[in-house]
């Protein structure tokens, strides 16, 4: 095509995620021919029927920019995180789970012998008397068959390669993505290296549009269904724990605009270490109670600290797994 | 080698830390494994600080403030023991014993209560052994 030289190199990846991020890329709409005029698309497994080896052929930096979605879970994931680092210039992760560890990042609550056990042993659908578990190498008469090796830990993109930009979501708005990459054709100045893009630094709670008073105390905690919600009051005011005031802003509060209180898919507010100990100290300052029995009875209805508060982000906090 | 617990320990500037100094001036004679951060209120102890203390190698996090009602900024110390509670049931959650993050009230006149606190809390965690957090943090396996 003519003018192609110019043209922006762009791949989209996908490791040990649902897809969403890649349907999000598609959400672009009729706005993709305003994407494809500006850049070629030269790997994106969804779409385009580019083989790893292709990418493997490509020469190092020949690509301008990967969207990288997904977490770290195996072998397989982590060599294309690292071939993809070679051959990509600014290597962005996009979406929660490979700058966070997002959804696929709640198994490290569990080890993989866990994981193993419950999928080829216990499970009510499986019959498996031998015990048999996948091998990463079995050997047959014509050679050797390998699949990749299943990690222990569930690992984020920054763990495993030097990445450029972190888009945060779960999936980053589509909106988002499109302004970063007017940014990136148009030549603008780009954010220091490491920033978080596509998002705003304050907390979500900040651009919220429901009504907040600045006492904030609460007896009890509800489960959603527990409460017919009015749409106007904060969620957390209403007992029902909304992670507002430890998410990063920028994804236009969508799931609040929808009546569903936050999960914090976008991550940590730019100055907090671990969002979920920010969270923790969050609800624990609103809670209506003094005495330890009293504290201890509205704490009842908090059941999963660690699911609710690190939903998304487990593999990046200090405490990144369960101990064994 | 003998274990020699690691314990990081936080103490509001009003009451804690002036008990703990009381403890020193009355030349009390308590274990040595506690190192003392000293912070303005307990209410400042965000859970971040004992996660990170558990992440460099502590082995206890022991957090100490005013007696509820005492508080120097009124209070400060609810919020502390509200955190607290809410940081137990997070840590249980990731198999750290409970017994490895301890609050307890001292007051400026409790020297002695000080030293016998740091006393028992070493024995605790000497039962318990070494922390595994730092270890199993640092490699990902």
């Amino acid at each position: 095509m003519e003018g192609s030289k110019s043209k922006l190199k762009l791949a989209v990846y996908w490791a040990s995620a649902c897809g969403g991020c890649c349907v999000s890329v598609l959400d672009v709409h009729e706005k993709l021919f305003d994407v494809i005029a500006a850049a070629d698309l030269v790997f994106w497994p969804i779409a385009l029927d580019i083989k790893y080896k292709d990418v493997e052929e490509m020469p190092d930096n020949h690509i301008d920019v990967t969207l990288f979605n997904g977490a770290v879970r195996n072998s397989e994931n982590e060599h294309m995180a690292k071939l993809l680092r070679k051959k990509t210039k600014i290597l962005v992760a996009y979406g929660s789970c490979s700058h966070l560890g997002g959804i696929p990042g709640l198994a490290n609550f569990s080890t993989k012998e866990d994981i193993f056990r419950r999928v080829y042993e216990e499970s009510e659908s499986v019959i498996n008397p031998e015990k048999t578990r996948p091998l990463p190498e079995y050997k047959v008469k014509e050679g050797t068959l390998e699949i990749p090796v299943f990690y222990n830990d569930v690992r984020t993109l920054s763990q495993t390669v030097d990445v450029d930009y972190f888009l945060p979501g779960c999936p980053p708005q589509t909106e988002r993505l499109l302004e970063v990459f007017t940014a990136i054709v148009s030549g603008a100045e780009l954010p220091p290296k490491g920033s978080v893009i596509g998002a705003e630094s304050k907390a979500q709670c900040d651009e919220c549009i429901r009504k907040k008073t600045e006492n904030k105390l609460i007896k009890k905690f509800y489960r959603p269904w527990e409460v017919t919600d009015d749409g106007e009051t904060c969620f957390l005011e209403q007992g029902i724990i909304c992670m507002g005031p430890a998410t990063r802003a920028g994804c236009g509060y969508r799931c609040i605009k929808g009546n569903a209180p936050c999960r914090g898919c976008y991550g940590p507010i730019s100055d907090a270490v671990d969002p979920g100990a920010k969270m923790m100290s969050a609800i624990a300052n609103i809670v209506d109670a003094k005495e330890p029995e009293d504290i201890q009875r509205v704490l009842e209805d908090v059941v999963d600290p660690a699911g609710v508060f690190y939903r998304f982000s487990l593999p990046s906090s200090l405490i990144r797994r369960t101990l064994s | 080698m003998e274990f020699k617990p690691r314990i990081v320990a936080f103490l509001c500037k009003w009451c804690s830390y002036t008990g703990a100094d009381l403890a020193g001036t009355s030349r009390m004679v308590y274990k040595a494994n506690v190192r003392v951060i000293r912070v303005m209120c307990s209410g400042r102890i965000e859970p971040t600080f004992v996660l990170r203390a558990f992440t460099k190698g502590a082995d206890g996090v022991l957090i100490c403030g005013c007696h509820p009602g005492d508080c120097h900024y009124q209070e400060g110390n609810y919020r502390c023991l509200r955190r607290f509670m809410l940081l137990q049931k997070y840590i249980k959650q990731m198999g750290i014993e409970s017994q490895r993050l301890k609050l307890e009230w001292i007051s400026a006149s409790e020297g002695k209560q000080y030293a016998e606190l740091v006393n028992s809390f070493t024995e605790t965690i000497s039962e318990l052994g070494p922390c595994t957090i730092e270890k199993t943090m640092k490699v990902l396996t």
